[in-house]
């Protein structure tokens, strides 16, 4: 039986008094990809914010209800550790402009004042371009910008970096939305990949890619999770009607 | 309405007529062996190859709604329901045209006495009636009729199952019609076999419908 790596039970999150992500429940499996999918202004954004505590860095913005991380409630425990194990890569690739490639990779070891021998850095560098995919590519180019680099070589260069930091769960925010097919393919095939070590959620706009990356989808509309379930399932007989007019393209 | 809906309520249009072609033929083909019109049962041979082109057409377009539009859940369902019925139909029309071929190669008027000893006329009639149920519950979207058909295809084996013996006890007293005889038993032969494409309609419209796989199951179970 799959174990649960995060799970939450009753959570709600706010913006002020507008109640964005409505009492949800459910659990996380490791070593999954799970997608989360729904319209605009549905909440899965916010969803996937609060998972790692990034939620409450936005003024005005609250959250209740539990979310947990193994046993441990994810908002008992200093935000930056919970960042620690659970990493994130953003809709945009955001390499640090000024740093190379090889210190992006460590940039988060640099912010959070730990220290590594040199050899131990080049390891997670190397291990870290590795398993997103991208050392091949750069390994003659380590100390050239990271801005230097493709916007799909940039996203594996940000998943290398959240990688680097050896979490447990990866939040990956829309990591296609900005790239072309190709560049698309390659972080999809890198999900696949990277699921082995990791779990990973991913919200996206991008239905197919859903069906294409996940084990399990969630589908959220106004701040409520309508239907949640194995991929496969969800793809070829939601449960829900509202699902389905969601992923046949007739939502009103 | 989505573009998909459009393509989707054409590709519906274009199955409705694909059997309607189907069933032009099967009627045909009736009228064709109880008055022995040959010429009648020509014409159930050339509109096979208005069948074949629906066919082809069905296919294609199954194929560019693959490609364009990426179809999931219910939209998903019908597409292949559709692509697996527009097989089936063609089946249909083959078997059609294979009926009708025989009454063409049949040399003289098929005995009234034989049609009646061998059922042929009755298995026929509730061969056509079981294609009409088919477009009732495809375009009403009606489960219950689809299952309905595995009870009446039960008619048609049964009628196959006792066709040698019906079939050898009539040539006992009249042994100068052997050739009728066999041309009426392979087209009972095709009836059964159009029964069996019928009910494996009847099961893409039920997955279309609600997601289940019943091919394979035993039938007695559904039509309970």
């Amino acid at each position: 039986m799959e174990s649960t790596i995060i799970r939450s039970e009753n959570f709600n999150a706010y913006f002020g008094n507008n109640h964005v992500v409505k009492n949800i429940t459910m659990d996380i499996p490791k070593n999954n990809v799970v997608a989360v999918m729904g319209p605009s202004g549905c909440g899965k954004t916010t969803f996937l914010r609060c998972i790692n505590r990034m939620h409450e860095l936005i003024a005005g913005a609250t959250a209740e209800g539990k979310m947990l991380l193994h046993d441990d409630d994810i908002y008992q425990i200093n935000p930056i550790l919970v960042r620690l194990k659970i990493g994130m890569v953003f809709q945009h690739p955001n390499p640090f402009p000024n740093l190379s490639i090889y210190d992006n990779v460590i940039a988060g070891y640099k912010l959070s004042g730990m220290r590594l021998s040199k050899d131990k850095r080049n390891d997670i560098v190397e291990s870290s371009l590795t398993k997103a995919a991208l050392w091949n590519e750069v390994k003659d180019s380590l100390h050239k910008k990271g801005t230097f680099l493709s916007g799909g070589q940039q996203q594996r260069l940000c998943i290398a970096r959240a990688i680097a930091m050896e979490p447990e769960v990866l939040l990956l925010d829309e990591p296609t939305s900005a790239l072309d097919p190709i560049s698309t393919a390659s972080i999809e095939q890198l999900l696949f990949e990277l699921k082995k070590n990791y779990t990973l959620i991913i919200v996206t706009h991008n239905m197919q890619q859903a069906g294409r990356v996940s084990d399990k989808t969630a589908f959220f509309y106004v701040g409520e999770l309508v239907e949640y379930d194995n991929t496969r399932e969800m793809f070829t007989n939601p449960k829900d009607s509202r699902t389905q007019n969601y992923i046949t393209g007739r939502f009103s | 309405m989505a573009k998909i809906e459009g393509e989707l309520k054409l590709l519906r249009e274009e199955v409705t007529n694909m059997w309607n072609l189907v069933h032009s033929q099967l009627t045909k083909g009736l009228t064709a062996l109880e008055n022995f019109d040959k010429d009648l049962a020509r014409e159930i041979v050339m509109i096979e190859k208005r069948v074949n082109s629906a066919e082809l057409k069905i296919d294609r377009d199954c194929e560019d709604i693959f490609a364009i539009y990426c179809p999931v859940a219910i939209d998903l369902r019908f597409l292949l329901a559709a692509l697996k019925t527009n097989t089936n139909l063609e089946r249909m029309g083959d078997i059609a045209e294979g009926i009708a071929k025989f009454i063409i190669d049949t040399e003289s008027a098929f005995k009234p006495a034989l049609l009646k000893a061998t059922k042929v006329v009755e298995m026929y009639h509730e061969a056509i009636y079981i294609t009409e149920e088919i477009l009732v519950a495809f375009e009403k979207e009606d489960s219950a009729i689809a299952r309905g058909i595995f009870k009446r295809n039960e008619f048609l084996d049964k009628i196959n199952m006792q066709a040698n013996e019906l079939i050898i006890g009539y040539l006992k007293d009249h042994p100068d019609e052997i050739n009728q005889a066999l041309n009426l038993l392979s087209i009972i032969r095709r009836l059964e076999r159009l029964g069996d494409q019928a009910e494996n309609i009847a099961e893409e419209i039920i997955f279309y419908l609600e997601a289940k796989v019943i091919r394979h199951a035993k039938k007695g179970k559904l039509i309970d």
